[in-house]
């Protein structure tokens, strides 16, 4: 198998995929980047904290315009995962407003987004129908 | 006796659109001067000038503008706010009168924008050719369209779908949002200063170039040229000016600038809502009016979806209510609260900089009665509200000379 790196740091490919946020410890605020303080109450210390791998998809666009590379129309929106937001893609249906839905139930996916010049796969995620 | 009011005394904006024979400094300069000789004064009675050109933070726009229309020493604050860079400069020149650090101040907003095509909220991360982790989420390639997605019409587009979901109007979007977009380009055909004047139908709308479902072309702000300029002047000075510099004055009732205060998810897609409700309530209190009050709203409309969720932060509506409230009719120009009698940034056009000036301007040129054809008749109260991604909203409310 392929040597394989998430696509961003709070991706983690230990056991089943799953995010991984900065969890302040005196209020629960999470975060997918570092902070000196939390914004929320200004303490300082952090853990690490498991996202939900399933949740709602609580907003969506159907993104017709991009970056060059990024291939379009895609699903982008925002994943409710147990009371944290996520944001992502939504991937594996087809990107239209009869497949893509608000309050839709979805699960994290993974997927290749591509392999460098030594054959390492960096892979992304985004979130699926659950059926 | 003089009160710490502080006036517009005169006020004015561009035509927005394509000025390919015009630079910055020459479009922020035709404001200035216009903006001046319509409050009857000169760069010399000036005692402070804040001025913003979002596209060239850097470029010290606001001394380029004194060596084109009057260097006299006086302080200048260049300010960067995002969208809300106009609305900053504006109440830096009214913060600095209100002080008494001077008497009469100008504030100048400028973009050159036509062309430029879709903005992104971040930077693209080039791919290497080997996986190397970089930046704050140690990314080994670019996010933007593999993580959600950062271009404006895309985030906006959430923020208003966001709103359907979370009171439960799920499956009520694509054409709603047309039909708020209907409104404003059926707005426009009325100003002459406009971008773009032109009369669509909902079917046209749903049926143009999709950017960002459900934001076609035609529901999102046009990117042009254009600057606007305000001149503020205390209680004590206006007083000692003629009649009808006194009678055209337009009195801010209340300046308010926000930030977004943390919430769960902000961080994730920008909440526009909650900063804007604060500074809705803020402003409300020091002018001591309520949204019944307000005789027309000029609002951040830089997408149809953006709108909607508007018109409930601020608070024109019951909370919850703003598709309701759309659809009774309320925001157009012959509602109980017309919503973006100018055309908005859909049509009127979006010069980052200057927009948090120019929507002030159409609210003066109502309460003044001067607003021609398009007049909301009888008009002594109005709003003026925009937002900066990132996030900044600036509300001004503004009211007759009594």
């Amino acid at each position: 198998m392929a040597k394989q790196i998430p696509l961003v740091d709070y991706l983690s490919l230990d056991g089943e995929p799953h995010l991984v946020a900065n969890e302040c410890t005196g209020c629960g605020a999470r975060y997918f980047d570092r902070r000196n303080a939390c914004a929320s109450c200004s303490g300082t210390d952090f853990r690490k904290a498991t996202i939900p791998t399933e949740g709602e998809l609580r907003a969506f666009t159907i993104v017709s315009f991009a970056a060059p590379g990024i291939p379009v129309p895609f699903a982008a929106g925002v994943v409710d995962c147990g009371g944290t937001s996520v944001r992502a893609n939504v991937i594996n249906t087809d990107p239209d407003p009869d497949h893509v839905t608000l309050g839709m139930k979805v699960r994290l996916a993974t997927y290749v987004v591509g392999a460098d010049t030594e054959g390492t796969e960096a892979i992304g995620f985004g979130f699926e129908p659950l059926t | 006796m003089a009160s710490d009011d502080v006036w517009i005394l005169g006020i004015h904006m561009t035509k927005f659109g394509k000025h390919t024979d015009k630079d910055t400094v020459d479009l922020a300069s035709e404001a200035a001067m216009a903006a001046l000789a319509d409050g009857g004064v000169t760069m010399k009675q000036m005692g402070v000038l804040a001025a913003g050109n979002l596209m060239n933070a850097s470029g010290g726009i606001g001394q380029q503008l004194q060596k084109q229309v009057g260097q006299t020493g006086i302080p200048v604050y260049n300010v960067a706010n995002a969208c809300a860079t106009g609305a900053t400069a504006l109440r830096v020149a009214y913060m600095a009168v209100k002080a008494g650090e001077c008497d009469m101040g100008l504030a100048v907003g400028v973009e050159k924008l036509s062309g430029a095509g879709l903005l992104s909220g971040g930077a693209r991360k080039d791919d290497g050719d080997t996986w190397t982790p970089s930046g704050r989420y140690g990314a080994v390639a670019a996010v933007d369209g593999r993580i959600g997605t950062e271009t404006m019409p895309g985030v906006f587009a959430q923020v208003g779908m966001e709103y359907l979901h979370k009171n439960a109007y799920d499956g009520t979007s694509f054409e709603l949002f047309a039909r708020i977009s209907e409104k404003n380009h059926a707005h426009s055909t009325l100003n002459p200063l406009a971008a773009y004047q032109k009369k669509f139908t909902v079917e046209e709308i749903m049926n143009d170039v999709m950017i960002a479902y459900p934001n076609t072309r035609p529901m999102c702000s046009a990117n042009c040229d254009g600057a606007a300029a305000a001149v503020v002047v205390s209680d004590a000075k206006l007083k000692t000016l003629g009649p009808d510099q006194q009678r055209r004055a337009v009195k801010i009732a209340a300046s308010v600038l926000t930030t977004d205060p943390w919430e769960e998810a902000c961080q994730i897609l920008p909440n526009v809502n909650s900063l804007t409700r604060l500074a809705a309530n803020q402003a409300y209190e020091k002018a001591g009016i309520g949204p019944e009050d307000l005789d027309l709203v000029e609002l951040h409309d830089c997408f149809a979806t953006a709108e909607l969720v508007h018109y409930d932060n601020l608070m024109l509506c019951p909370e919850g209510g703003a598709v309701d409230f759309f659809e009774s009719g309320a925001s157009w120009r012959d509602g109980k609260t017309p919503v973006n009698v100018s055309g908005g940034l859909e049509s009127k056009g979006h010069p980052i900089a200057a927009t948090g000036i120019a929507n002030i301007w159409e609210v003066c040129h109502h309460l003044r009665g001067e607003a021609g054809d398009r007049q909301i008749e009888g008009a002594r109260v109005g709003l003026a509200h925009v937002i900066g991604l990132g996030s900044a909203c600036g509300v001004h409310i503004l009211e007759r000379a009594a």
